[in-house]
């Protein structure tokens, strides 16, 4: 561990004024949230920033419904978000996707931004050991293309780097057209959460928008979002406690038999929180019938590109979404 | 008088301890002065090393910066205990510029605090000049072991034309990954010296092997390395050995002058500490039309390190498990450049029955017959390997207990025949065995004027529950009421115990306890005069003291001896997303007497958790390229949580008594829950699915 000091402000716009940079490899300065991820690099010596900020305290973690829809603090935590109740009745695709998520510990510890922020657990990438990463040392290699793959993505991949983006709650946002609001010294924004993370091309230790210094304050996501039928579902190796081998998240609109819309969106196989717009319209109209729902989720596999030890993840998240909307589906 | 306190369902007598925190485990304890070291370790499978320490030596906090350039030359006098290798040398740490594995020690930092040590480590710069490294076990020949070739390749019969001729026929390759024992306490050292004496608080399965160790590491006699390893949380094989890191502790309290604490990371536990070795085995049976027998045979390879030849038991239940008079096996060894692979609960036998008994149940297949049927069919009346009779043998016992208990006689045989919603059910089972053993042992009893007795032995608690049975084995023995007597184990400075491994504490141990409990007894009862021990104790005003030493006699000549069990699983997979979930699981046990049956019950289901474990997740996934396990980490190593564990899990301890074993008529229940799970969990997705799937862990990826 990189020795560091550790500032706590006494609110947001001191936090700004340290110009931490998140998500930026050997930034000098970074912030901490609820520390869940961020330890783990510290220890493993993959972050070494001199100075840590911390956002506890400073950041809102309220959660609020209203005619606007849901607003998520940045600061709320995953098990706070995950039983509140109205996120469970009106939005229950966020609440499955963060109880499926890591573990009653980490839920209580972890928060919105966090989450949203957390890297890959690409296993180059979190191993000193391994000289080639171009995410964690640009133009050094990357040592998964090659190696052992079974984790890593198929969607979005470059030949720079094949990270999956580990965050199931991120999944669940993007299908339901969420956005985050950013705020920075240059006032605040705000971006849909479909773009805040940027895919690997050839930056791959470029992970999001994010500007120097930028915080995420808050999630919003639309009204017209809540109320459908949803379901998240996470294949993994074990029954709790793991990261996603596959993880599918569908929100549908039903029409009497028919599909009248419905967004879908992928884990565990996207360098970034996968959206899939050419599923969602096969679907759209579509029968709710095995033999039409398999030829919509056969679209997902458009653009793939496995390394081997992944290529599997191609059939699986075909199934995976036909399961999930089948589930979804036959929900009241 | 008490009543019987032996065969009672006791709950844990420092259960309290642990919920609490107050129980002290190896890194916990307070040492005055204490400094923190931290270990730099090899990035490079093979090759030389050299070491830029300036950067180290100048952070903050530092004591000491020891690599092999400075380190003091250490005797590394020959010692051999009995979880060493029998082949090859120890590796030797900071003695010179080699490194034939990753993750070797290179460098030890002392520093006044963790952090600073941590950190003076990872500034410690390394060049490494790389040789070609043996790093992928599919490109290494596999060779028989050093020693007598009739060892490790064993024939009786025409295994090979009695297969040929065989009317049925199995022949496949099983394949198993390294895994990891993981326990959650990760290990640690505290180091003190004085003068030419050593203290080390150590996480260890064996205290006096590690006192003995370390003075011929260090040159020094025996007794003046004192052990303390009061609890162990958790260890699975993986604290039998004494590893390098107990004398990195040492060494760096040496240089520093003062104690010193080191405690792995987690990280590091996969580099630290032996492991289940890689292993492939090629298992081949021969039948006739009846389920007869024919022919065996079964060969096997693992990998092992450059500088010492690991061996495992992993073919020797082949040769007696079932009736057949034409068997063949062969163990052979891949030496790699790896650290040397460990004992893991259960060592051997594991690993070589899933091939066995796959391969049972796939004959079972091919003969249309019902697997436990074709197992009775063969069932021995003796070891035919030894010629020798069993001291006791109750497999036919565990398979009808365990298929009365599981509903067997229900199932429909054909592949996919059974559902439960889109779940396709599966149903399978294997046999279980794992040898007795029993070692020479020694405890002491102490009977106290005010009516209580201290009883101890330098035994090891790493969970099944030692501390408890041995008190209740004491108080049965003394006639005391259990909460009068205090027993006492992990230290030195106790009567010796054997190692705390191979299922053999309760036999070893016990019978040792209960002979010091019997001596104490009856010497306080006749020189009191008494007929009542409590009133011997008043009456007499006085310590009574007695020890025992039990060993065993020539049983081994006579007998064949070993647990036998049966394990019954349900699964249900999910055809479209490849997951397995394990509903149900009946083991059947025949292991002799049962000492308390609450603990031996929940050592029974950790091993079984274990075999859910070994047969559907755990895999140290070891990159090919240069031998680094990519997933050292307790994420990405999936081990079973409770939602793994099934709702139903029913254990039998089918009654028999062996008068042969030793004193106590114990056979030791630690590994043999484990043995037979994962054959029987890939019978059941067989079964569940019409897959067979041959190399674990079985994960969703192979069932689609
Ligand atoms: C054992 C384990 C299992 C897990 N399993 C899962 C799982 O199954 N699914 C899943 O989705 N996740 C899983 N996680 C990840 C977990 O969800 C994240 O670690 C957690 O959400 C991070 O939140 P945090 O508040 O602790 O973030 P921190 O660790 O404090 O920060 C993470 C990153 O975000 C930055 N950051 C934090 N907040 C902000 C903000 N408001 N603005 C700008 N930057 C910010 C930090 O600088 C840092 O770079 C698991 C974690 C663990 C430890
Ligand atoms: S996949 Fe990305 S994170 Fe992983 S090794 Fe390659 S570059 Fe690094």
């Amino acid at each position: 561990m990189h020795p560091f000091v550790l500032e706590r402000p006494r609110d947001l716009s001191a936090a700004l004024s340290f110009g931490a940079q998140a998500g930026r490899n050997d930034a000098p300065v970074e912030y901490i949230a609820g520390g869940t991820d961020m330890v783990q690099l510290l220890q493993e010596y993959v972050r070494r920033p001199d100075r840590l900020v911390s956002l506890a305290g400073v950041l809102d973690d309220g959660i609020e419904i209203g005619s606007q829809g849901l607003r998520l603090g940045a600061a709320a935590t995953m098990a706070e978000v995950a039983t509140h109740q109205a996120v469970v009745e009106r939005f229950p695709l966020i609440s499955q996707a963060l109880l499926n998520s890591a573990s009653p510990q980490v839920r209580n510890q972890a928060t919105m931004g966090g989450n949203l922020l957390q890297r890959t657990r690409c296993p180059y990438f979190r191993d000193v050991g391994y000289e080639a990463c171009n995410k964690r040392a640009p133009g050094s290699g990357c040592a998964a293309l090659d190696g052992e793959n079974r984790w890593h993505a198929v969607l979005g991949t470059s030949d720079d780097c094949i990270a999956v983006h580990p965050s199931d709650l991120a999944v669940a946002l993007v299908a339901l057209d969420a956005s985050v609001e950013i705020r920075g010294a240059g006032g605040d924004r705000s971006v849909p959460l479909s773009d805040l993370h940027r895919l690997p091309r050839d930056t791959p230790h470029l992970e999001t928008v994010l500007e120097p210094g930028e915080v995420i304050t808050a999630i919003t996501v639309p009204a017209n979002a809540a109320g459908l039928r949803s379901h998240y579902l996470k294949v993994r190796d074990r029954a709790s406690f793991e990261f996603a081998v596959v993880a599918a998240a569908v929100a549908i609109e039903m029409d009497g038999a028919r599909i009248r819309q419905a967004r879908v969106a992928l884990g565990g196989v996207g360098t970034k929180p996968w959206r899939l717009p050419n599923v969602e319209a096969a679907l759209a109209g579509a029968e709710f019938e095995p033999a039409a729902l398999r030829q919509a989720a056969a679209l997902a596999a458009e653009g793939t590109q496995g390394r081997g030890h992944n290529d599997f993840k191609i059939e699986l998240m075909q199934r995976a979404i036909v399961r999930a909307v089948e589930i979804a589906g036959a929900r009241a | 008088m008490t009543a019987a306190l032996i065969g009672k369902s006791v709950s844990r007598v420092d259960g309290r301890l642990k919920v609490t925190g107050a129980a002290t485990y190896a890194a916990e304890f307070e040492v005055p002065n204490l400094a923190h070291a931290a270990v730099v370790r090899s990035i490079a499978a093979n090759g030389r090393i050299a070491i830029d320490t300036a950067k180290a030596e100048r952070a903050p906090g530092v004591i000491a910066v020891v690599t092999h350039r400075n380190a003091p030359r250490l005797a590394y006098q020959p010692h051999k205990g009995l979880p060493d290798a029998a082949v090859g040398e120890r590796l030797h740490v900071l003695q010179d510029d080699r490194v034939n594995h990753q993750g070797q020690p290179i460098a030890l930092v002392v520093a006044e605090t963790l952090e600073q040590a941590v950190y003076a480590a990872q500034v410690v710069r390394v060049t490494y000049r790389n040789e070609a490294a043996a790093t992928d076990m599919e490109s290494v020949d596999p060779v028989l072991p050093t020693g007598k070739p009739a060892e490790w390749e064993i024939r009786r019969g025409e295994p090979d034309s009695a297969f040929e001729q065989a009317e049925f026929r199995v022949d496949q390759t099983y394949v198993i990954p390294r895994e990891n024992h993981n326990p959650i306490e990760m290990f640690a050292t505290i180091a003190s010296w004085q003068d030419n004496s050593l203290t080390l608080w150590d996480k260890t399965q064996w205290v006096h092997n590690v006192a003995e160790e370390i003075a011929a590491v260090f040159g020094i006699a025996a007794d003046n390395v004192r052990v303390i390893s009061p609890f162990v949380g958790g260890a699975f094989g993986s604290g039998l050995r004494c590893w390098p890191h107990v004398t990195l502790a040492a060494l760096g309290a040496r240089v520093a002058g003062r104690p010193v604490k080191l405690v792995l990371s987690r990280r590091e536990m996969y580099y630290g500490v032996g492991y289940r070795p890689h292993t492939v085995q090629r298992a081949a049976l021969g039948a006739s039309r009846d389920g007869q027998l024919h022919a065996i045979r079964h060969e096997g390879f693992q990998e092992t390190s450059t500088y010492e030849e690991f061996t495992e038991a992993l073919l020797s239940a082949t040769r007696f498990l079932h009736s057949c008079p034409n068997v063949h096996t062969r163990h052979r060894i891949a030496p790699m450049n790896v650290h040397t692979p460990t004992y893991m609960r259960a060592p051997g036998e594991a690993s070589g029955m899933y091939a066995l008994e796959s391969a049972m149940d796939e004959l079972a297949v091919a003969l249309n017959m019902d697997p436990v049927e074709l197992r009775l069919r063969n069932e021995p009346d003796r070891d035919e390997f030894k010629d020798l009779p069993f001291s006791s043998r109750s497999t036919k016992e565990c398979y009808r207990a365990a298929a009365e208990r599981f509903g067997w006689a229900q199932r429909n045989a054909a592949p996919r025949s059974m559902r439960d919603g889109r779940w396709l059910i599966g149903w399978g089972m294997a046999s279980a065995t794992y040898p007795m053993n029993y070692a020479p042992a020694s405890a002491l009893a102490r009977l106290l004027p005010d009516g209580t007795a201290e009883v101890m032995s330098a035994a090891s608690d790493m969970g099944p529950g030692t501390w408890t049975s041995m008190t209740q084995v004491a108080a049965d023995t003394l006639g005391l009421p259990i909460e009068r007597v205090k027993f006492t184990l992990g230290d030195t400075r106790l009567p010796r115990a054997p190692i705390h491994g191979g299922s053999m504490t309760m036999a070893s141990v016990g019978s040792a306890v209960q002979a010091a409990c019997r001596k104490a007894r009856d010497e306080a009862l006749a020189r009191a005069d008494a007929n009542e021990i409590e009133e011997a104790m008043k009456r007499l005003g006085q310590v009574i003291e007695a020890t025992a030493d039990v060993a065993p006699g020539d049983e081994t000549k006579r007998f064949s001896m070993h647990a036998f069990g049966a394990v019954f699983v349900e699964v249900a997979v999910d055809p479209d997303l490849g997951e397995t979930r394990v509903r149900r699981m009946v083991g059947a046990y025949g292991a002799g007497r049962v000492v308390n049956p609450k603990i031996a019950r929940s050592q029974c289901i950790g091993g079984m958790i274990g075999g859910i474990g070994m047969a559907l997740m755990e895999h140290s996934v070891v990159d090919p390229r240069n031998g680094r396990v990519t997933n050292a980490n307790l994420a990405e190593y999936a081990v079973p949580v409770h939602a793994d564990a099934p709702p139903v899990m029913d254990v039998i301890f089918v009654d028999e008594h062996d008068p042969h074993v030793n004193p106590l008529g114990v056979k030791g229940l630690g590994e043999i829950a484990l043995v037979g799970v994962a054959p029987a969990i890939a019978n059941a997705i067989f079964h569940a699915t019409g897959k067979r799937v041959r190399e674990l862990p079985i994960t969703p990826d192979k069932l689609l």
